[in-house]
């Protein structure tokens, strides 16, 4: 028993030891740039489309498609991850993090089938994203509907 | 310069989730369906637009920027259609993002192996 205790005071303090210690601004500023660049690149895009002529709109559907493919790639490459890893809610919070995690669950879980490797795990982290903000969007769409009525 | 305002802004946002991440305990998937409803949510109480003007993609590239384009998409909908609208605004608002998003990942997951995470 005291031997146990020992091993597992020292296992406790191995994993303290293990343990990246990363600050809160540290991570804040890891965030901040990284997140900063990515919506720089999506207003590149942006103003490339509008170059072209393009309405808000469709420079706004040109911008989210080139930035959810370049990061699909990215992620199939396994570079997203690592740029996660440094990046955290920079990576997270863009639309290139929705894309990552759509990506990651198809890719990884292909060896448990079509339908219910691919087909069902593709939507862990899209699903949740789609019907909240399909529910939320038509419930404030249903207030601005009674609105429009008085 | 609106590289500035889309820099600063969007930088802005993600290191304020950072936050979330690092001091709650809220998974990435609940912090996405977070920034989307509070989009929407922006969107329709009508600061999403003002924000939008200033930071550019600085808005809309964070999922915030999602949970906008399906408030607008219902409201045009429901502006055009009316009651009806509400159950088409949505997804063809979105459809480019989820379109995309599925399509891509499926053509992905037939391409690229499983890597082992380091």
């Amino acid at each position: 028993m005291a031997q146990q205790k020992e091993e597992q005071k020292k296992y406790e303090q191995y994993v303290k030891e293990v343990t990246p210690v990363h600050s809160l601004p540290q991570n804040m500023a890891k965030a901040f740039l990284v997140g900063g660049i990515i919506c720089v690149i999506g207003q590149w895009i942006l103003n490339i489309a509008k170059g072209y002529g393009l309405d808000k709109e469709m420079a706004g559907a040109w911008c989210s498609g080139i930035l959810i493919l370049a990061s699909v790639i990215l992620t199939g490459l396994n570079i997203y991850p690592k740029l996660a890893k440094f990046a955290g809610a920079g990576s997270l919070v863009p639309i290139t993090g929705f894309a990552n995690s759509v990506a990651a669950s198809a890719i990884e879980y292909q060896k448990e089938g079509q339908v219910m490797g691919i087909g069902c795990k593709i939507f862990t982290i899209a699903g949740p994203v789609i019907l909240y903000g399909i529910v939320t969007s038509w419930v404030l769409g249903l207030i601005y509907w009674l609105f429009q009525l008085m | 310069m609106n590289y500035i305002n889309a820099f600063w802004v969007g930088g802005l946002i993600c290191a304020l989730v950072q936050i979330l991440l690092d001091r709650t305990k809220l998974m990435p998937g609940r912090v996405m369906v977070l920034l989307v409803c509070l989009g929407a949510v922006l969107s329709a109480i009508g600061w999403f637009r003002p924000m939008q003007e200033y930071a550019g993609a600085g808005v809309s590239v964070p999922l915030l920027g999602f949970g906008n384009v399906l408030f607008e998409g219902v409201k045009k909908a429901v502006d055009e259609n009316g009651f009806m609208g509400l159950f088409m605004g949505g997804f063809t608002a979105s459809a480019v993002g989820i379109s995309a998003a599925l399509i891509f990942s499926y053509l992905a997951s037939l391409i690229f192996k499983p890597k082992m995470k380091s």
